[in-house]
């Protein structure tokens, strides 16, 4: 019941946070050092929230099948695979690991 | 009847040809978002309330995500809230370009985000963005929502979502929003930062706090450089990237 609370907060401020962008007059949004931050705090969030899916395990360091995933989905995009066929390569990674045995 | 007039001039129109193109593809990856949710233990309709009321697929694999390694709703909220403020700075750029008025406003803000802002950007005729704008936007909303069901549903039915890799997609997934903004040596620095702060907070925090202990570095980081002022603020994708490579290939 709880994480519904935390859905629908999310839902609320994902949609205030587009209309903002529709009512508040260009200028205060025009500092370059706000969109330069929003810019690099995007890409902060996306590198960790790759990391703890790939290590993480609660509160410990674990290397496991997940690698896998992670090192496929990098040679995926680097051949410019579009973004479903790098999450397959991922999901059959770790599957393939796991059926050999590791992790 | 008089629409007759309209498909036509449709189908010549470049925009809604790339926004159609760019719906389908993105529509399609709603499976994995579906299914990843289901096996993260969210169930249907809590998955189904991601897709369609916070439509933002970056955030939605973030709140999954956080939760799925056992951080806390707030935990999954705040990186979900974090990571789509840059969706604020497309709803600025979409309201000086098409400036929707009434209750269009409120409709074009819930569809703003990545593809359907890299839509409209990628044209100059005000037209053509709108038609873009609306086309991704729209075309994205449906599909992403039909697929995302599709794949709650499929998830579901899996069984241990292990043994078929989920985990390892999640990896991937997150790995393919970040890529595209990996562009010059700001944006891996700051991406390589990110992940040893991660890495460093993981056993001293809970679950999901070494997240938000991530973006608090790269805030700090974007505050104090001085680098290009809109790295990383490019939507996802250039969906003209085909018309940009017959450029390349004529220079050649």
């Amino acid at each position: 019941m709880n994480l519904w609370l935390w859905i629908l907060i999310a839902c609320a401020l994902a949609y205030a946070t587009k209309l903002v962008g529709y009512f508040v007059p260009a200028k205060l949004l025009e500092s370059p050092r706000i969109m330069h931050v929003a810019g690099t705090m995007t890409i902060g969030l996306l590198a960790s929230l790759t990391v703890v899916n790939a290590v993480a395990s609660g509160q410990g360091l674990v290397l496991d099948a997940r690698i896998g995933a992670l090192v496929a989905a990098a040679v995926a995009l680097w051949l410019r695979a579009p973004f479903l066929v790098v999450v397959i390569s991922g999901a059959a990674a770790a599957a393939l690991l796991r059926l050999l045995g590791w992790g | 009847m008089s629409s007759s007039a309209v498909p036509m001039k449709l189908r010549d129109s470049p925009a809604f040809k790339v926004a159609l193109s760019l719906s389908i593809a993105t529509g399609l990856y709603g499976v994995s978002f579906g299914a990843l949710s289901v096996a993260s233990g969210f169930d249907f309709w809590q998955t189904m309330v991601l897709s369609l009321l916070l439509f933002s697929g970056g955030s939605q694999f973030a709140f999954i995500g956080v939760v799925a390694g056992g951080g806390s709703g707030v935990a999954a909220m705040t990186a979900s809230a974090l990571l789509g403020l840059r969706n604020g700075i497309y709803g600025m750029q979409i309201n000086a370009m098409l400036r929707p008025g009434g209750w269009k406003r409120y409709v074009s803000a819930h569809v703003t985000i990545d593809e359907s802002t890299a839509t409209a950007s990628g044209q100059s005729d005000p037209d053509e963005q709108r038609r873009g704008f609306w086309t991704a936007g729209i075309g994205i909303f449906i599909l992403w929502n039909i697929f995302t069901a599709i794949g709650a549903l499929a998830g579901d039915a899996m069984g241990d979502p292990k043994q078929w890799g989920l985990d390892g997609a999640a990896v991937a997934a997150f790995l393919a929003l970040l890529w595209p903004r990996l562009k010059g040596r700001e944006p891996w620095a700051i991406a390589a930062a990110c992940a040893l702060a991660t890495i460093l907070a993981v056993p001293f925090v809970p679950s999901g706090v070494p997240i938000l202990v991530a973006a608090v570095v790269a805030g700090v980081i974007g505050w104090f450089s001085h680098a290009r002022m809109d790295e990383g603020l490019e939507p996802d994708l250039d969906p003209y990237a085909e018309k940009h490579k017959h450029h390349d290939g004529g220079r050649k």
